[in-house]
C-alpha cells in the first residue's frame, strides 16, 4: 500500500495523543491546574493534529460531516464518532482538572475508554480489510492499542508502566512482522484465484492493461525492497523500543526522558510507514511483478 | 442514522442528434453514430445497421473523439523556413500554398511529368488520386500496397481472383474449422472479431498458425507456433498429405480450376509450360464425354483431370499431373519439414487430418440450385466447411507471394473457395488477373498518362521498361527485379529518388504516410536521404510536398504542408472503384461527410487536389473552357463519371426510370441520400448467386447489373499461373524481352507457375549464426500505426513497448523484468526494454508496431514515454539486403511482387545496462503546433 | 444505503467469456467514452499529452500467460470491471453512505455528491474495480451503465451496457442472474461460469467463463484414417493417379 504521509502522521500522532488521554483519564499522572493544562494541550495537539492530517487525505474534506452517518456498518464512521466523543468527554474532564482542580474520575474513565475506542476503531479500519491479509488479523488492533498505551505512558511519564508496556509492544511488533510476512501467501488469495485460471496451469501476468501508472498502482502496488525493509525494521525497533527501554533503565533525567519520547515517536513513525509500505493489497496480484 | 438510496434519472437524454458516418481510425471503415451535443461531438458508437460492424466498435473507433480534439491537428498550410527536418515552419494561406505548388508542378507537367513522384499512403481514395496522377502524366504513382501486403493481393488475384480482407472472408456462419495464418489484427478488424465470436458461440473450431500466441491466436483452440517465413513449407506439407491420401475435391478441381487444362510438355517448344489454347485463345481441356479436346468453358464440357493429349507432335498433360508430381514429392513430407518449420511431424499430420475430416466427412449441403457457366445445373451447393484467413504474417516475407499461392492452392484442392463453409469473395470480387488493367507508363509531356498506373502484368511484354530495358518508374515497379509489383513499391521511392536511380526527380508529393518514421525501412537512412544536399548545397530531392492531418514525424521533412481535415470534418468516398466495404452477401459503398466543420484553416486533401488539378490544367479536373471542373471532392463524388453509367458511388444513381443501384447517371441528391441512409448503400447478393461466384451465372449476371463488369466473365482458378510461367520461360531464354543476367536465376527459381516454397532471400546473404533470432512486429488492436499516439486515451493503453523474448532466449541471457537489451541486425542496432513471453516461438522476439515516437512530434512533450521507452524495430530493417559476394545489393523485397520483406528480419540479442532512454534517439523536432496540455475533464453536455 | 440490502429484486451483471475475449480493449474505451459523457463527473486524464498520462477508467483488460505442466503456454485476455458483489465490502466500509447497492437490481453505485473521497472503498475491493478520479476527487466505478439499461431515450436493443454493445467478439453478456432462464444464467451454467477470488467472500454477481481446453488435437489416432495413403505401396505416380481419380463422382 502507498505509505501516504497524511495517514502515517495521523495514526502515529493521534495514537500517541489518545494514549496520553487514556492515562490522563485514568488519573496518571494526577495533575491539575497548569501542569494539567500543559498535558492536555500536548494530548490535544497530537490527537487533533492527527485528525486534521487525516482530513487532508480526503478528496472532499468539506463533506466530512457525512462521514458520521454510517456508524452501523463503517469502522471509519465509528472512528469519527468515537474520536469526537472522546475529545468532547476528555475536554469536560480536562476542564475539571485545569479550571476546577477536581478530578471527575467517572468522566475520565469514560474518556479513557472512548480514547482507547478511537484507536481501536482506527485499527479496525485496517483490520477489517480482507484485501490486505497482513492487516486482516487480531494483532492489528492489539498492536495499535499497545502502541497507544505504551506511547501514552511514556508521554505521561509513567516510567514503570511504560517499561513493561514497551516490552509487550515490542514483542507484539515482532509477532506482527513475522506473521505479516507470510500473511498474503497464507490468505489463500493468489493470482490463480484472482483470475480463476489456476486449474489450467501456472498463471503469470503478461501485459498490464495500461503502460503508465493509474490510481490502483499508485495506491496499492507500492513495493519496497526486502533489504530496505529489514534495515527500516531494525531502525524502527531500536528507536521505538530499545532506546527508550535503555533510557528508562538509566537514572531519571529530564533530557534523556525527552530523548526517549522523541525516539519512541520516531520509531513509531517508521513502524507505521512500514505498516503501510509492506502491506500487500490483493489487487497487486492482478498487476504482478510488472507493477512498480 | 440511515441513508436512503438516491433517486436516479434512469433516462437521461443521450444527445441532441445522431450523425451517421464512417470511421477512419483504420481501413476497416465501420459505420458510426456520432452523438452530437450542442453542436459538438459527444460520444461515438457503432452503427447497428452497417454491413461492416453491425453496431460494434473497436477501441480506436470509440476513441475517435480524442482524434478530432487532438492538439496535434495541423492548423493551416505551412511553408518550411528552417532546414529540412528541423520542423521550423511558417503558416501561410491556401492561396500561397497553391501558388508554391503550382510553381513547382506546372513546368513538370508541361515538360517532364515523370519528375513528379506522387505516392499516397493508406489512402482510401485511390481511384481519385490515381486519376489525378494520370492527369498529371507521371508514371510515378502508387499507394502504400507495396510495403504493406501486395503479396496477399497479388497472390490471390493471380491464383483465384481475390484473396482476403477486401476481397474475401470466411463463411462465418457455416465454417466448422477456421484456420488463421499470420494475422494479428488485419484491416477487417471488427468483422474478424465478430466472426471469431460467431465461431466460438457455435462451438466450432479455430486454429492459429503464428509464431506469437496473442490476440486472435490466444483464443484459437489450437496454436501452431511456426518459425517465421516457413508457412509455405507447412502448407505444402499438408497439401502433400492430402494428395497422398487422395483427400482432394477432384470434381471441383476438374470443373472449376485449371487443373484440367493441358500444358505443353516439350522443352524445345517456345510454348513450353504454357497452356494449350484453341484458335480463340481459350485454354483447352479434354472433355470426358467425348475424350476430345474442348475449350474449358464450352457448354456442357466435363473436363478430364487425367487425360493427356498429343497435338502437332507435342505431348500435353493436364496441370493436375504436374501438381501430383510436385506435391507428392517426399521433400514435403512432414518429417522433412518439421525442423525447418518448428512444428512436429505428428502435429502437421493432425492438422492435415482435421482439414480432411472436416472438408469431406463434415461437408454441408445447402438446398440451393445454381447454374454454372457451362450451362450445367446443380441442385445443391456443396460446402467444405474449412476456411482460412491470412494476412501479413505470410505476405510480408520475400517468399510471401508463393506462400500466399500455396495457401490458396490448399483451399482450392479441398474445394473450399466460394463454397458454403469455406472462403467467400466480397463483391466486386472475384475478379481474375486478366480482368484487371495492365500497368501503364507512357509519358507525354502536357498530357495524361496513357492509362492507369497499376495493374496486373500477364508476361514480360507488360513490364514498365524502356527500350533499353531500364525502369520507367522511379520505384522500379514492373521490372525484372519484381515483375508483378501490382501495387508499386512506395518503400523504394525515397532511396531511388535520392540515388537518382533510374533518374532524378524534382518533386516528391506524399499523402498520409509517415515515411520519415514508422512506414519506412531504414528510418535513420530515410531521414538522411530526405535532408541530403548535393555539391551546390541544394537538396538532392529538390521539393517535397506533404499532406497530413497531424503533426507527424514526416511533417518536418516537407517543404510545403497541405493540412488535411480529420475524418469527421470532410467528405470521403469508399467506392466500388477501389476498396469498398462489401461483405460476401452484399455489395456496399459508403461516404464520410462533415459531421462537424473544421475550426482551422484546413481543407480535405481531395478537395485541395481538385483545386490544384484545375490550376495545373490537368485534363480530368478542367472543363473544356479551362475552368475548374470539380468545386470540391463532394462535387467530384457526385458528378464524376468513370465509365458510362458508372461513378464513384453505386447507390441511388439516376436511371432512365428513376433511381438505380449500380448503374446510372449522376444524381445531385446522392450524397444527401447516403447521409439519410446512415452513410452507406448496400444491396444484397441474390441467394442463388451467393456461392460459386466465379462460375455461377446468376452471380455473373448480377455483377454486370451492379456495374462490376460490362459483360459476364466467368473464369476458373489458376492453380497453374501462366503469367508466372511466361516470366520463367523468358528467363530460360525464350522471347525477346530477356531478364538481365544477374536476375535470370532468381526469376527461374521464384516464378514457378505452381505454388512453391523457398527460403527467405535474406538467408542467402546473412549469417545465420550471427543473427539467429527472428524479429517481428504486431499491430496492437487498440492503436493505429503512428497516429494512435496523439490520442490521450489510447496512449494510456500502449504508451511504450517492450521487446518480448521467448523463455529459451530469456533464460540464456539471464534476463529479469526491467532489463534492457541491445538488438542488432546486419543493418544496425537498437537498445530497448525486454519482457518475457512463454507462448512464443522459441527463436522469435517481437514488439508492438509503431509505438516508439520521435521527440517533438504529435504535440507530445519531449519526455513522452513513447520517446523514452518506446522504440521502432524499423531501424534494424533495410530496404536493401547486405551486399552479396559480387558486391550487389538486392532489394529486401519479394522478388515477384516487390513486397517489402519486413518479417524476414533476423537479429542478435545481448543484455546491456539500462540506458536513460531507448536507442537510437534523436533530437526533438520543432512542433508546428502547440503542445498538448491537460488535464482533460471534458464533458460536452454540461 | 451503506449497509447492504438483504436481497435485491434483480441481480444484474455481466458474463465475461475468457474463451472468446481477444483483448482488443474496445470495451475499455467505449466505457470511457460513455461514462465521461454520462453518469457523474467525467473520467479525467492527467498529463494526457505529457510524459506519462494517467486517467480514470472503469474497465481494464489485463492479459495473463498460463503454463500448463505439459505442453504449450496459453495466453488469456482478462477484462475486469466492478463485479457488483452481493456481499460488497466496498459498500459496508463507506463512512458516508455514498457507496450503495441498489435494492431493485443490485447495481453497486457511488453517489458522487456524498463521496468524501476517502478511498476506503477502493481499499476494500479485492478486484481493483474502483478508481479515484484525480480531478473530481470522488470515487468512480462501473455503473453497469445504469443510465443506459433503462434509458427510454435509447432504442430497446441498445439498453445494454456500452461495453457489451461494443464488444466485437461478443465476449461480454449482460443480464439478470436472479432469473435462471436468463442468457447469463444459462451461459454460466453451461460453461461453468466462475467467481474471481471466491475466498474473499464477496459473492460477485459477474461471472467469468473459463477458456475451453486448448491444444487438444492429439486426437490424431481417431483421425489417422483420414490420411491413409491412396496407394498403399509406392506403385508410382500413375498408380496413385488411377486410385485417386477413381474416387471422383461419375467414376472413372
Ligand atoms: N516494423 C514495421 N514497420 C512497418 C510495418 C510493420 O509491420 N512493421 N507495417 C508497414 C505497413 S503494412 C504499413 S501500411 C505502414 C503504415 O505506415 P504509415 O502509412 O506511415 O502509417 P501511419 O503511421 O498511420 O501514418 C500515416 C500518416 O497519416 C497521417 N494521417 C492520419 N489521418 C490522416 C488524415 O485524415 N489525412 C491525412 N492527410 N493524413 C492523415 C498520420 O498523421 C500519419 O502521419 O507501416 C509499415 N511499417
Ligand atoms: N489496430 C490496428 N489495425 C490495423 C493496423 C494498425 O496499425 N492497428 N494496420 C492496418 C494495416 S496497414 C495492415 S497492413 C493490417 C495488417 O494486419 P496483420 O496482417 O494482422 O499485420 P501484423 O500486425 O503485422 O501481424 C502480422 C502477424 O503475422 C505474424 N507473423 C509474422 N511472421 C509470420 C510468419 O512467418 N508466419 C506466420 N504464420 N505468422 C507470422 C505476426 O506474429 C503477427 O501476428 O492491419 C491493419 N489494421
Ligand atoms: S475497426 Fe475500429 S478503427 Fe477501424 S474502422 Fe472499425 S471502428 Fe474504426
Ligand atoms: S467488485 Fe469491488 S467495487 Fe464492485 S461491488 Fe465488488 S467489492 Fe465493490
Ligand atoms: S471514497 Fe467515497 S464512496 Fe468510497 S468509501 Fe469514501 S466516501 Fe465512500
Ligand atoms: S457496464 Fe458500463 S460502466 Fe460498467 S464496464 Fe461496462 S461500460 Fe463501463
Ligand atoms: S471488447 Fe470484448 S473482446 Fe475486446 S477486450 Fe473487451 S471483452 Fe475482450
Ligand atoms: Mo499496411
Amino acid at each position: 500500500m502507498h505509505p501516504a504521509p497524511s495517514v502515517i502522521i495521523f495514526s502515529t500522532m493521534s495514537g500517541i495523543g489518545f494514549g496520553l488521554l487514556v492515562w490522563l483519564g485514568l488519573g496518571h499522572p494526577g495533575v491539575t491546574g497548569f501542569s494539567a493544562f500543559v498535558f492536555f494541550v500536548v494530548a490535544y495537539l497530537l490527537a487533533v493534529g492527527g485528525l486534521i492530517a487525516s482530513a487532508t487525505h480526503l478528496g472532499h474534506p468539506e463533506r466530512a460531516l457525512k462521514a458520521f452517518t454510517q456508524w452501523r456498518s463503517s469502522w471509519l464512521s465509528r472512528e469519527g464518532i468515537c474520536a469526537v466523543a472522546a475529545l468532547i468527554v476528555m475536554a469536560i474532564y480536562g476542564m475539571g482538572l485545569v479550571f476546577f482542580g477536581s478530578r471527575w474520575g467517572f468522566i475520565g474513565l469514560i474518556g479513557a475508554v472512548l480514547s482507547l475506542g478511537t484507536v481501536f476503531t482506527t485499527a479496525m479500519i485496517y483490520t477489517q480489510l480482507k484485501t490486505v491479509p497482513r492487516w486482516n488479523h487480531y494483532t492489528t488492533p492489539a498492536m495499535f492499542l499497545a502502541f497507544c498505551v505504551s506511547g501514552g505512558a511514556l508521554l505521561a511519564g509513567q516510567w514503570s508502566e511504560a517499561f513493561w508496556l514497551l516490552l509487550l509492544t515490542a514483542a507484539l511488533q515482532v509477532l506482527v512482522w513475522v506473521r505479516g510476512d507470510t500473511a498474503l501467501a497464507q490468505s489463500g488469495t493468489n493470482l490463480a484465484t484472482a483470475t480463476g485460471l489456476g486449474n489450467m496451469g501456472g498463471v503469470r501476468p503478461f501485459e498490464a492493461p495500461h503502460t503508465g501508472p493509474n490510481y490502483l498502482l499508485r495506491e496499492f502496488a507500492f513495493q519496497i525492497g526486502r533489504k530496505h525493509a529489514q534495515t527500516l525494521r531494525i531502525i524502527a525497533f531500536v528507536l521505538a523500543f530499545v532506546l527508550p527501554l535503555l533510557i528508562i533503565l538509566l537514572p531519571f533525567n529530564h533530557f534523556l526522558a525527552g530523548v526517549a519520547v522523541i525516539s519512541h515517536i520516531a520509531g513509531v513513525f517508521a513502524s507505521r510507514w512500514l505498516f503501510f509500505a509492506q502491506a500487500e493489497h490483493v489487487v497487486g496480484l492482478y498487476y504482478g511483478a510488472r507493477s512498480v | 442514522m440511515t441513508h436512503t438510496q438516491p433517486t436516479l434519472d434512469l433516462s437521461p437524454k443521450v444527445s441532441d442528434e445522431i450523425r451517421k458516418t464512417t470511421c477512419y481510425m483504420c481501413a476497416c471503415r465501420c459505420g458510426i453514430n456520432v452523438h452530437m451535443k450542442e453542436g459538438k461531438v459527444a460520444y461515438i458508437e457503432g452503427n447497428r445497421d452497417h454491413p461492416v460492424n453491425q453496431g460494434v466498435l473497436c477501441a480506436k473507433g470509440s476513441a475517435g473523439i480524442m482524434q478530432v480534439n487532438a492538439p496535434s491537428r495541423l492548423k493551416s498550410p505551412l511553408k518550411r523556413v528552417g532546414p529540412r527536418g528541423s520542423g521550423e515552419f511558417e503558416e501561410i494561406s491556401w492561396e500561397e500554398a497553391y501558388g508554391i505548388a503550382e510553381a513547382w508542378l506546372k513546368p513538370l507537367h508541361e515538360n517532364a511529368p515523370e519528375k513528379l513522384a506522387f505516392f499516397t499512403g493508406r489512402d482510401q481514395s485511390q481511384s481519385f488520386t490515381s486519376l489525378w496522377a494520370q492527369g498529371f502524366g507521371t508514371p510515378n504513382y502508387a499507394a502504400h500496397g507495396g510495403f504493406c501486403s501486395v503479396n496477399m493481393a497479388a497472390g490471390g488475384i493471380y491464383t483465384m481472383g481475390g484473396a482476403f480482407w477486401e476481397f474475401g472472408q470466411p463463411d462465418w456462419d457455416h465454417t466448422k474449422l477456421f484456420i488463421l495464418f499470420g494475422v494479428a489484427e488485419d484491416h477487417d478488424s471488427n468483422p474478424i472479431k465478430m466472426g471469431i465470436g460467431k465461431i466460438k458461440a457455435r462451438g466450432a473450431k479455430m486454429v492459429g498458425v503464428n509464431p506469437i500466441r496473442s490476440g486472435y491466436n490466444a483464443v484459437a483452440d489450437d496454436w501452431y507456433g511456426i518459425t517465421p517465413g516457413t508457412d509455405g513449407l507447412l502448407i505444402l506439407s499438408i497439401v502433400h498429405l492430402l494428395f497422398k491420401a487422395g483427400k482432394l475435391d477432384l470434381d471441383y478441381l476438374a470443373r472449376f480450376t485449371n487443373a484440367s487444362c493441358l500444358i505443353n510438355e516439350d522443352p524445345k517448344s517456345d510454348e513450353y509450360g504454357l497452356l494449350l489454347k484453341d484458335v480463340a485463345g481459350q485454354p483447352i481441356v479434354i472433355d470426358r464425354r467425348t475424350g476430345q479436346p474442348a475449350p474449358w468453358n464450352g457448354q456442357g464440357v466435363e473436363p478430364d483431370l487425367s487425360a493427356t493429349y498429343r497435338d502437332k507432335g507435342i505431348t500435353h498433360r493436364p496441370v493436375f499431373h504436374k501438381m501430383a508430381e510436385k506435391y507428392l514429392d517426399e521433400q514435403y513430407a512432414p518429417e522433412a519439414v518439421a525442423e525447418r518449420t518448428g512444428i512436429e511431424a505428428s502435429r502437421i499430420r493432425q492438422l492435415a487430418a482435421q482439414i480432411a475430416r472436416t472438408a469431406f466427412d463434415e461437408a454441408i449441403e445447402l438446398d440451393r440450385e445454381w447454374t454454372d457457366f457451362r450451362g450445367v445445373k446443380h441442385d445443391k451447393m456443396v460446402g467444405r466447411p474449412v476456411s482460412f484467413h491470412s494476412m501479413r504474417g505470410i505476405s510480408a516475407h520475400s517468399n510471401g507471394f508463393q506462400t500466399c499461392r500455396a495457401l490458396h492452392t490448399l483451399q482450392i484442392i479441398i474445394g473450399s473457395v466460394e463454397t458454403p463453409g469455406g472462403m467467400r469473395f466480397k463483391p466486386p470480387y472475384p475478379k481474375p488477373s486478366t480482368a484487371h488493367p495492365k500497368p501503364h507508363c507512357k509519358v507525354t509531356p502536357g498530357k495524361p498518362l496513357d492509362g492507369p498506373h497499376l495493374g496486373y502484368v500477364q508476361g514480360p511484354d507488360d513490364l514498365c521498361l524502356d527500350d533499353d530495358g531500364n525502369a520507367i518508374r522511379i520505384d522500379k515497379a514492373y521490372t525484372w527485379e519484381n515483375p508483378m509489383s501490382a501495387h508499386g513499391m512506395m518503400h523504394m521511392v525515397i532511396s531511388n529518388a535520392h540515388a537518382g536511380d533510374p533518374y532524378k526527380i524534382d518533386t516528391l508529393f506524399l499523402y498520409m504516410a509517415n515515411m520519415a518514421w514508422n512506414s519506412s525501412m531504414n528510418t535513420d537512412g530515410t531521414m538522411k536521404m530526405l535532408t541530403d544536399t548535393d555539391e551546390n548545397g541544394d537538396y538532392v530531392i529538390p521539393h517535397i510536398i506533404y499532406s497530413d492531418a497531424y503533426s507527424s514525424e514526416m511533417v518536418a521533412y516537407a517543404d510545403l504542408i497541405l493540412p488535411d481535415t480529420t475524418y469527421l470534418e470532410r467528405h470521403d468516398c469508399i467506392s466500388l472503384l477501389d476498396r469498398p466495404i462489401c461483405e460476401a452477401d452484399a455489395v456496399a459503398d459508403a461516404i464520410r461527410w462533415p459531421v462537424v466543420e473544421p475550426d482551422r484553416d484546413v481543407k480535405g486533401f481531395q478537395s485541395a487536389l481538385c483545386d490544384l488539378g484545375a490550376r495545373l490544367g490537368l485534363a480530368p479536373f478542367t472543363n473544356e473552357d479551362g475552368s475548374q471542373k470539380y468545386a470540391d471532392y463532394a462535387d467530384y463524388i457526385t458528378n464524376h463519371i468513370r465509365r458510362p453509367g458508372v461513378g464513384p458511388l453505386a447507390g441511388w444513381r439516376m436511371g432512365e426510370n428513376g433511381l438505380n443501384d449500380g448503374r446510372g447517371e449522376a444524381n445531385e441528391a446522392q450524397l444527401q441520400t447516403y447521409i439519410d441512409n446512415g452513410g452507406f448503400w448496400m444491396s444484397h447478393v441474390p441467394e442463388e448467386a451467393a456461392y460459386y461466384k466465379p462460375f455461377n451465372m446468376a452471380y455473373q449476371d448480377w455483377a454486370v447489373k451492379m456495374s462490376f463488369f460490362d459483360a459476364p466473365q466467368p473464369y476458373i482458378f489458376t492453380l497453374y499461373s501462366e503469367p508466372l510461367r511466361r516470366f520463367q520461360l523468358a528467363a530460360e531464354g525464350v522471347g525477346t524481352r530477356q531478364p538481365p543476367e544477374h536476375l535470370r536465376q532468381q526469376v527461374k527459381d521464384t516464378m514457378d507457375p505452381l505454388a512453391i516454397w523457398y527460403a527467405p532471400i535474406s538467408e542467402s546473404v546473412e549469417d545465420e549464426t550471427e543473427f539467429p533470432v527472428h524479429a517481428l512486429t504486431q499491430r496492437p488492436m487498440a492503436m493505429y500505426h503512428s497516429w494512435g499516439t496523439q490520442n490521450a486515451w489510447l496512449r494510456q493503453i500502449h504508451g511504450h513497448n517492450p521487446l518480448y523474448v521467448p523463455t529459451k532466449i530469456w533464460e540464456a541471457n539471464g534476463f529479469a523484468e526491467g532489463d534492457w537489451a541491445r538488438v542488432s541486425s546486419p543493418h544496425g542496432d537498437i537498445t530497448v526494454p525486454v519482457a518475457h513471453m512463454a507462448a512464443l516461438n522459441e527463436n522469435t522476439v517481437w514488439t508492438w508496431n509503431a509505438i516508439g515516437k520521435r521527440k517533438g512530434a504529435w504535440a507530445l512533450s519531449d519526455d513522452a514515454q513513447e520517446t523514452k521507452k518506446g522504440f521502432l524495430l524499423n531501424h534494424l530493417i533495410h530496404e536493401l539486403l547486405p551486399a552479396k559476394k559480387d558486391g550487389m545489393r538486392w532489394s529486401n523485397s519479394d522478388p515477384v511482387t516487390g513486397q517489402a520483406a519486413w518479417f524476414d528480419l533476423k537479429v542478435n540479442i545481448t543484455k546491456v545496462a539500462a540506458p536513460t532512454e531507448s536507442q537510437p534517439n534523436y533530437p526533438p523536432i520543432k512542433s508546428p503546433v502547440a503542445k498538448g496540455s491537460g488535464p482533460l475533464t471534458q464533458k460536452v453536455g454540461q | 444505503m451503506t449497509t447492504l440490502p438483504t436481497s435485491t429484486q434483480k441481480k444484474l451483471g455481466l458474463v465475461i467469456d475468457l474463451d472468446t475475449c481477444v483483448g482488443c480493449h474496445a470495451c475499455v474505451v467505449s466505457c470511457k467514452g460513455w461514462n465521461t459523457e454520462n453518469y457523474g463527473a467525467p473520467l479525467s486524464d492527467q498529463d494526457p499529452y505529457g510524459a506519462v498520462p494517467s486517467g480514470t477508467f472503469l474497465n481494464r483488460v489485463h492479459s495473463y500467460e498460463v503454463q500448463p505442466e505439459q505442453g504449450q503456454a496459453a495466453l488469456v485476455h482478462f477484462p475486469k470491471s466492478c463485479l457488483h458483489c452481493e456481499d460488497a465490502p466496498c459498500v459496508t466500509v463507506c463512512p458516508t453512505g455514498a457507496s450503495y447497492k441498489r435494492v431493485e437490481d443490485g447495481i453497486v453505485l457511488v453517489n458522487e455528491s456524498d463521496c468524501i473521497g476517502c478511498g476506503l472503498c477502493a481499499w476494500a475491493c479485492p478486484y481493483g474495480a474502483r478508481e479515484m478520479d484525480a480531478e473530481e476527487k470522488v470515487m468512480k466505478k462501473c455503473t453497469l451503465c445504469v443510465d443506459r439499461i433503462y434509458n427510454e431515450n435509447l432504442p430497446e436493443v441498445d439498453r445494454v451496457p456500452a461495453c457489451v454493445r461494443t464488444c466485437p467478439a461478443g465476449a461480454r453478456h449482460f443480464g439478470d442472474f436472479a432469473d435462471p432462464e436468463s442468457n447469463v444464467s444459462i451461459l454460466t451454467a453451461e460453461r461453468g461460469g466462475m467467481d474471481l477470488m471466491p475466498e474473499q467472500g464477496t459473492k460477485p454477481v459477474n461471472k467469468y467463463l473459463p477458456p475451453r481446453e486448448r491444444d487438444r488435437s492429439e486426437d490424431v489416432d481417431i483421425l489417422a484414417p483420414f490420411l491413409d495413403p491412396v496407394a498403399s505401396e509406392p506403385k508410382g505416380f500413375m498408380g496413385w493417379l488411377d486410385k485417386a481419380l477413381s474416387t471422383m463422382p461419375g467414376g472413372q
